[in-house]
């Protein structure tokens, strides 16, 4: 299960809407081996595309070592699909490097509702897994809606509804 | 000549969970091919069928990506530090290639 702070989430969906039509993307990093995300680092999306995204290979050196430095770890990594469901891609699960990792996809083709969901990605095999939200605080005048979807299995919604 | 290597979490199961490993050669093909008698198997991870460095990997030498200095050909001097990293990219877009090309 994904465990992460509503203000951190909200500013991926942020980073997203405001990208879109291009996708986002960017890490969220945690303490190594604390599986906690708490640092929110959007990065450029190098291929400024819609249906593609790349870090930019000297500026994710600079994270990495930043990250190795301060006993970091990649514990989110994000990016939108801005035209298709938030679920990974063939594409994303070729180039899925961070076996540690909970890749966040946030789908941003509904102008009004946001989809956001977690998958494990370990050798080309897709596991989805809850999303849980922390120190959400209702909003009555929040106008984002979100959609988390989750396996049937572990159901575990935190949906926040707005109007 | 000493070269240092800094491994990533996902292909440590080849350098029994090391973070950094040496290696020596001159130009980073070199430097593959020392690694992969060592530790069998690295090299395919980062070399496609086709001999060139896999599109979803990162390779630097000190701070700049090898795909600048000349990929697999890029000299390395006594002391420089090698990092691979795996790229991060994916997307909606489903071209075949990256699929093609998962090691």
């Amino acid at each position: 299960m994904l465990t992460i702070d509503a203000a951190i989430l909200d500013a991926i969906v942020a980073h997203a809407r405001r990208d879109h039509p291009d996708e986002a993307c960017g890490i969220v990093a945690g303490p190594a081996g604390s599986d906690r995300p708490e640092r929110h680092v959007p990065m450029e999306n190098a291929a400024r595309s819609m249906t593609f995204y790349e870090f930019d290979s000297k500026e994710q050196l600079k994270l990495w070592r930043e990250m190795d430095d301060a006993d970091e770890e990649p514990v989110v990594v994000y990016h939108s699909h801005t035209a298709t469901e938030a679920y990974p891609s063939r594409t994303d699960v070729s180039f899925a490097g961070e076996p540690g990792a909970h890749y966040l996809l946030v789908s941003t083709r509904d102008p009004e509702l946001t989809e956001v969901r977690s998958f494990r990605i370990v050798d080309g095999a897709v596991t989805e897994e809850p999303v849980q939200v922390v120190n959400a605080v209702v909003d009555p005048n929040a106008v984002q809606k979100y959609l988390f979807g989750q396996s049937p299995a572990t159901v575990d919604y935190e949906c926040r509804t707005g109007n | 000549m000493a070269i240092e290597v800094r491994i990533p979490t996902i292909l440590r199961s080849y350098t029994g969970g090391a973070k950094t490993v040496e290696g020596s050669g001159d130009t980073i093909a070199d430097l593959l091919n020392d690694l992969d008698s060592r530790h069998a198997g690295i090299k395919d991870r980062l070399i496609t069928g086709e001999g060139g460095l896999h599109r979803f990997v990162n390779v630097y030498i000190n701070d700049e990506d090898v795909r600048f200095l000349g990929a697999l050909d890029a000299k390395l001097n006594d002391g420089d530090s090698v990092t691979i990293l795996p790229a991060v990219a994916g997307g909606a877009f489903a071209f075949a290639a990256a699929h093609a090309l998962r090691g």
